[in-house]
């Protein structure tokens, strides 16, 4: 192709989607916070009619937080980290070039679309799975232009043996097509009715039980898939490339990666432990889940012995800081999913707002502090510019993790009190409290959430901030950081 | 036998098999090493070394053309 002209790492689709990473997390976190605040203030509900409403307003922020704020840092992550592992350049073939381009333009107007239908209340009612079939099936399109991009890059590498952080992203590609094909399928209610429904609105072709089951086989793992999977793809390439050190054991990573895909698929039935499914599922579901510590807590243990001999770096490097703290946080919430997966744990937890709580601290420490801190790594390397701020990344660390702490001692208190109330009865066997005296109870903590939120939302934009600066004002670099990536103070 | 009888021997020897699969694994992961058949631990230099010039941990075959004469 190019006969003179020296060969470089081509990063510009990388660059298209950090520009949706940081606008979709602009976007999904600040509808999270405004809905954290609906739950404490009611009447801010009511802010602009039937689209401000929490119905509304709660499936936008959990989809673009993980369809656009995740899957764009996953997607700005493979296109930076697959050239560089395999020592292949994108700008090598044209097709693939193309075809990386069109992933992204498909994906930005697919979830415009999709942005617009969940305001207008379109919707198919399953978590996470709202949208109906036509957006599934451009869906579906994005999603096989990724995987031609994942092997088609594979495919004209250089280096035979594919690194760690690739087989992540293989299991991501692979475990999302399959869930996601199984749990929306679907029929318009227009065929199953006899011509009084409508073409665009479906319903699934699972009923009852079984749909519960597939729906929460989907959830679970689209956890599994994406936050997990997704973002240890992330930190096995960014952590020894920001610190210099090898990965601390290649065979433990390797034994980690099969450890979970074994493991994850199975866990899904926890999240209908005393429903109607079979009780033996109820207990496999339990049992896998706390099986699930091992190769989750593997991969998490792996990435700070990684740090062994370099501890001087959490001081020293922010980016290091995030990264140390998401693993931390990646700990935490995997041994917290397998407590509340144990059946007489459950019996407290589920329904109450212990959930949310757990989920929020790992996507918010460990998905987000990762997320964010893989930007910083590749903002230099591909705007060719130091990052504008040294000072701001410690400030934004420091109000996000008070925000993180914040939200999940305030969602523990609130939950296990919730639990608690809702079990509680007298000594004739009477309810003793109805729901809107848990309400009452939780109000405070409903208030500490909401302020939690605003914390890591201002965390966000001194991140959101910090890179635009990056791009547009810092300094120019003449040459490409080997490890550490440089930063005005 | 029941049903709900036979799924529960079915757990149980799914999952001695897939404690089994998983110490197979490590065993022959440290086995192929001790023996000098494969050095695993080399691939974490992937991350490390990855300009688009540097040398291959391992070079594919089948690999497009070289890069450092291009890059000289």
């Amino acid at each position: 192709m190019q006969s003179n002209a020296a060969l470089e790492y081509d990063y510009s689709v990388a660059k298209l989607f950090t520009l949706t990473t940081i606008l979709f997390g602009i976007i999904g976190m600040t509808v999270g916070t405004l809905i954290a605040a609906q739950l404490a203030f009611p009447q801010l509900n009511y802010l602009i009619g039937e689209y401000g409403t929490f119905s509304r307003l709660r499936p936008l922020h959990t989809d673009v937080v993980v369809y656009g704020f995740l899957l764009s840092g996953i997607w700005s992550t493979f296109y930076y980290v697959a050239q560089r592992v395999l020592k292949v350049s994108m700008a090598e073939s044209k097709f693939l070039m193309f075809i990386g381009k069109f992933h992204f333009y498909l994906y930005f107007v697919g979830a415009l679309i999709a942005v617009v239908t969940l305001l207008l209340g379109i919707t198919q009612s399953k978590e996470y799975a709202e949208f109906e079939w036509p957006i599934d099936i451009v869906i579906v399109l994005i999603w096989v232009l990724w995987g031609i991009s994942v092997f088609g890059i594979i495919g004209i590498r250089r280096e035979k043996s594919l690194y760690i952080s690739l087989w992540y992203y293989i299991a991501c590609f692979l475990g999302v097509a399959m869930l996601y094909l199984f749990n929306n399928m679907a029929l318009p209610t227009y065929f199953v009715s006899g011509g009084i429904g409508s073409i665009f609105h479906s319903v699934s072709m699972y009923s009852g039980t079984n749909d519960a089951l597939v729906q929460w086989w989907f959830g679970h793992n689209a956890v599994g898939f994406v936050f997990t999977v997704g973002v240890i793809a992330q930190i096995y390439y960014f952590l020894p490339k920001e610190s210099g050190q090898a990965v601390y054991s290649y065979k433990l990573s390797l034994l980690s990666f099969w450890g979970l895909m074994f493991v994850y698929l199975w866990a899904g039935s926890h999240h209908l432990i005393w429903s109607t499914v079979p009780d033996w599922m109820q207990t496999m579901g339990s049992v896998f889940s706390v099986v699930l510590i091992l190769p989750s807590w593997g991969s998490a243990i792996n990435m700070l012995l990684t740090m062994k001999g370099e501890w001087n770096q959490l001081t020293d490097n922010p980016i290091i800081k995030l990264m140390v703290l998401a693993s931390t946080f990646y700990m935490l919430s995997t041994i917290e999913g397998p407590i509340q997966s144990i059946k007489s744990v459950n019996a407290i937890a589920h329904f109450t707002d212990w959930i949310p709580g757990h989920v929020h601290d790992g996507v918010l420490g460990w998905v987000g502090f990762m997320t964010m801190a893989a930007l910083f790594h590749m903002a230099p390397r591909i705007f060719k510019r130091e990052i504008y701020s040294r000072k701001l990344i410690d400030i934004q660390f420091w109000i996000q993790t008070t925000g993180i702490v914040l939200y999940f001692t305030s969602m523990w208190v609130a939950g296990i009190t919730q639990g608690m109330m809702w079990r509680a009865v007298d000594e004739y066997g009477n309810l003793m409290y109805s729901f809107i005296d848990t309400v009452a109870i939780l109000h405070p903590y409903y208030v500490i959430r909401t302020v939690a939120g605003l914390l890591y939302l201002t965390g966000f934009f001194i991140f959101a901030f910090n890179m635009i600066k990056t791009m547009t004002a810092s300094a120019k670099l003449t040459e490409e950081p080997q490890h550490r990536t440089p930063m005005a103070a | 036998m029941e049903l709900k009888e036979l799924q529960g021997y079915a757990t149980f020897f799914m999952t001695i098999f897939l404690v089994l699969m998983l110490y197979g694994y490590i065993m022959h992961l440290y086995r192929s090493e001790k023996k000098g058949e494969k050095d695993y631990e080399k691939y974490g230099k992937m991350a490390l070394d990855d300009e688009i010039d540097s040398t291959p941990i391992e070079t594919n075959p089948n690999s497009p053309k070289k890069t450092k004469e291009q890059n000289k």
